[in-house]
């Protein structure tokens, strides 16, 4: 390492590496200057004024967010002319920023107020009338306020740089100069709403939460989004038992700050007006609405009946529930109905990626290896648009730490941008020799990546002879945790074949089964149903129609448990809120279960207690609790060998979900149908 | 968008004129000599000129937004610029710039009906030694006065393009 810079800032004797800006190298000694423009990961812009400070031998202040320290540098942040620069800045600020702070989304969150509140002066000396324009609607999720908008360009910045979108620009010049979107006087872009989020004042609001509440009114939830496989914690803003926000301004997580259109707006499912509230039984072949009570029973007694007469019996199980639950649905399946028909839709062969990983440490990578390994290999998927976290990993790698990105893809993508070497089709074996200088790589591959392709990318990746990680790309929540838990008929939880191999999905929806039971799925397109079909879910889905029960189950946000990501990481969702009806699928699992005298058996449907199970029973799921109980997340490596069964390839199949598609789910989304760039994708 | 083989060739020389990568540099002088051509910068024009320097329709608005000099609308034939910054008022530029408005029934940025001439007050044009000055398309007048100011008026009524 370079030596260490020395500089005073008040007097403090300060070492930071060279290159270290003096905003930085006095936060490393507690000393806060202020800034609006500036913000760590993006360029820099000066615009604001705000972080003037006084350094020796200079003739005149300078902004500390662009001026690198220098040996020997005296910095002053807390002389009169530094105090008074802070007052006529935010005097300059407030001339035309209307003082709605009462009605204002950003009060009590506000950057502007807080820093007037700190530096600012009490009274203002200009008397002219304040230059006010309308607000304008960007999109249905973004809204413009230009007289509030202070002109720091963290949302231009964020959107070029961060999403690498470049959506939003400055039009005009001087005091009439504004943020403009791409399209005259709309956006069309990835409607992330990270603009809105990076906004230190209430310029860019959104259309979902305006003027519904007061910041410190909400209660924030830290749970993951139930989305895409990605795994981003998103914070909730709840209050009376309603999402009203969705962001991650704490930056804790996964994803830092970083979130879709789906992370922060498409919990909006959760009161969609389709939501199953109450138990259906089909009576006169009709479904009507019963009480729990009897659903219940019905089930119980149906379960009970077909076990005693030796029936047949088919499970399909979720994306998109918890580790618990699939845990628990695939125990009560094999232990209760004694059946090995386990089964849910696979969206990437993680199997065979386990399997030929045997026997070997450090091969899978997270999401933070993709922000900091020195080159990437991208095969297959459209990453920004399939899994928008990884995407910006990847991005934010490039940008911060000139990674070399390799990109394989049938089709343009938009990491061509800034790739090294981009391929059409799938000949990844022409960059061999490219590959070969780098000193380590990550490879992430989609489902069309699978058996002997994958068996062989990994030879390939061996005969490199670098350091290589590997992320299997899944769809869904919890793709990768589902598969963990043993929700296929040839695998128990950790990849331990399961001796009778069951029935595979389209085997059972194929097969006259006496019972089928779908828990959070929705696999029966048009088909006709065979025999006794019991669905959990959140709306009634084409399969939920054709239901002889359905159990109103609660979604993501409305339980607790874990849920593992595409690259294998564990997090905890956090309850944010409870829907009055629906139950979660561990709760109706377990009162099933205590129906059909059971209960025993399975163990409590308690999320800790089955969680606790987990640990013992699936290999590396003994993550450290307290990463997971504060709000982290912790890698795991389900089996370390041979799983030596054969896997139904042709049942791995991704449903490459968009920005604003999420399977079935999407559909109930609300955002996810209302902005323009979804009709215009299909 | 096609343009006049002239400014085809004019354009070509420019983009050849910076660093390979660097075409984005070109983007101003291409918005100005196409504004002389076609009369304004219209969204056909910022369209093209994006593809042409490789950047988003958005960041050539940007830039063409940010200079007073680049316009959306059409302008007079002649546009007459009147500078009004301190050398020149000090010289009684604003009463040049009235005398100007008053005379052809326009103000600020309007064009007369006939479609002959414009007018816009402008900051320094850096003519300060031969103040008041006014600027008609890229020709500079040196000590206006309001007669003479009559004079040049008269004369770019009647002449034709």
């Amino acid at each position: 390492m370079a030596d260490l810079v020395n500089l005073t800032i008040d007097g403090r004797a300060v070492q930071v590496p060279p290159q270290t800006l003096v905003i930085d190298a006095a936060k490393t000694v507690g000393i806060e200057i202020p800034a609006f423009c500036y913000y760590e990961g993006l360029s820099l812009a000066a615009a604001c004024r705000m972080c003037l400070v006084e350094v020796e031998k200079m003739p005149k202040m300078m902004t500390a967010c662009t001026l690198p320290v220098s040996e020997g540098m005296v910095v002053r942040t807390e002389t009169e002319q530094v105090k008074q620069a802070r007052k006529y800045t935010l005097e300059f600020l407030l001339t035309n920023h209307p003082l709605d702070c009462p009605v204002c989304d950003k009060g009590g969150e506000c950057e502007l107020q807080d820093m007037v509140f700190r530096y600012g002066a009490g009274e203002s000396r200009y008397t002219e009338e304040k230059v006010h324009t309308p607000e304008k609607q960007f999109s249905p999720v973004v809204f413009f306020d230009a007289p509030r908008c202070i002109l720091c360009f963290r949302c231009v910045r964020t959107c070029n740089e961060g999403m690498g979108v470049g959506a939003l620009g400055v039009i005009n010049r001087g005091v009439v100069s504004e943020i403009g979107p791409n399209h005259g006087d709309h956006l069309e872009c990835d409607e992330c709403g990270a603009c809105i989020d990076i906004c230190p004042v209430g310029a860019l609001t959104s259309g979902i939460d305006r003027y519904q509440t007061r910041p410190w009114e909400m209660t924030h939830v830290g749970t993951i989004c139930t989305h895409c496989g990605d795994g981003c914690k998103t914070t909730l803003g709840t209050r009376n038992d309603r999402i009203l926000r969705g962001n991650n301004r704490d930056r804790s997580g996964i994803n830092g700050e970083f979130l879709c259109v789906k992370g922060r707006y498409a919990f909006d499912f959760y009161d969609h007006p389709e939501r199953l509230q109450a138990p259906m039984v089909r009576i006169n072949g009709k479904l009507e609405e019963v009480s729990w009570s009897k659903a219940l029973e019905t089930v119980a007694q149906k379960f009970k009946d077909t076990v005693a007469s030796n029936g047949s019996f088919g499970v399909i199980g979720s994306n998109h529930t918890s580790n618990e639950e699939n845990f628990y649905l695939q125990k009560f399946a094999r232990q209760v109905l004694k059946t090995n028909n386990v089964d849910h839709q696979r969206t990437g062969d993680v199997v065979t990626l386990l399997d030929s990983l045997s026997g070997k440490t450090s091969k899978l990578g997270t999401v933070a290896d993709l922000y900091q390994s020195k080159a990437v290999l991208v095969l297959g998927a459209d990453l920004a648009l399939e899994h928008p976290l990884l995407s910006y990993q990847v991005r934010a790698n490039y940008r911060h730490h000139q990674a070399k990105v390799y990109v394989v893809t049938e089709k343009p993508v938009r990491e061509d941008n800034y790739a090294a070497a981009k391929v059409r089709g799938r000949d990844y074996a022409s960059l061999a020799g490219k590959l070969k200088a780098e000193s380590e790589l990550v490879i992430l591959f989609d489902d069309s990546y699978k058996g002997a392709d994958l068996r062989q990318l990994v030879e390939f990746a061996e005969s490199l002879a670098i350091p290589v990680k590997f992320i299997c790309l899944l769809d869904y929540a919890n793709s990768r945790g589902a598969v963990d838990m043993g929700l296929t008929p040839e695998l128990l939880p950790g990849y331990t074949p399961s001796g009778a191999t069951g029935l595979h999905i389209d085997e059972m929806l194929a097969a006259t089964l006496d019972v089928l039971w779908v828990v959070g799925a929705n696999p029966l397109k048009g088909q006709k149903k065979a025999g006794f079909l019991v669905v959990q879910d959140l709306f009634l889905t084409e399969t939920a129609q054709q239901a002889d029960v359905v159990l109103p189950a609660a979604s993501a946000y409305e339980k607790s448990g874990t849920v593992t990501n595409t690259t294998g990481e564990v997090q905890r969702l956090t309850q944010a809120v409870s829907t009055m009806g629906a139950k979660t699928d561990l709760e109706i699992m377990g009162f099933l279960a205590r129906e059909m005298g059971a209960a025993p058996l399975l163990g409590p449907w308690v999320a800790e207690t089955v969680f606790a199970e987990i640990r013992k029973t699936v290999h590396a799921y003994d993550v450290p609790l307290p990463v997971l109980a504060t709000g982290g997340a912790a890698q795991t490596l389900p089996v370390n060998g041979r799983i030596p069964v054969d896997t139904r390839l042709d049942l791995v199949q991704s449903d490459h979900n968009g920005l604003f598609a999420s399977g079935t789910l999407g559909r109930y989304s609300k955002v996810l149908n209302s902005v323009l760039e979804n009709r215009l994708s299909r | 968008m096609t343009f006049s083989p002239q400014l085809e060739a004019r354009f070509e020389k420019l983009l050849k004129s910076y660093p390979p990568g660097r075409q984005r540099s070109a983007m101003i002088p291409m918005l100005m000599y196409a504004q002389d051509e076609i009369g304004s910068v219209t969204d056909e024009l910022i369209t093209e000129v994006a593809a042409r320097t490789g950047t988003t329709p958005l960041q050539v608005n940007e830039v063409m937004s940010y200079y007073s000099m680049l316009h959306r609308k059409p302008l007079g034939k002649f546009h007459v610029q009147v500078c009004t910054n301190i050398s020149c008022l000090l010289h009684d530029g604003d009463k040049l710039y009235e005398h100007a408005c008053k005379k052809l029934g326009i103000g600020h940025k309007e064009v007369t009906a006939d479609g002959q001439i414009s007018i816009e007050e402008v900051e320094c044009m850096g003519a300060c030694s031969w103040a008041p000055a006014i600027q008609v398309n890229y020709d500079f007048h040196h000590h206006v006065t309001p007669a003479k100011l009559d004079e040049i008026l008269d004369r770019l009524k009647k002449k034709p393009v």
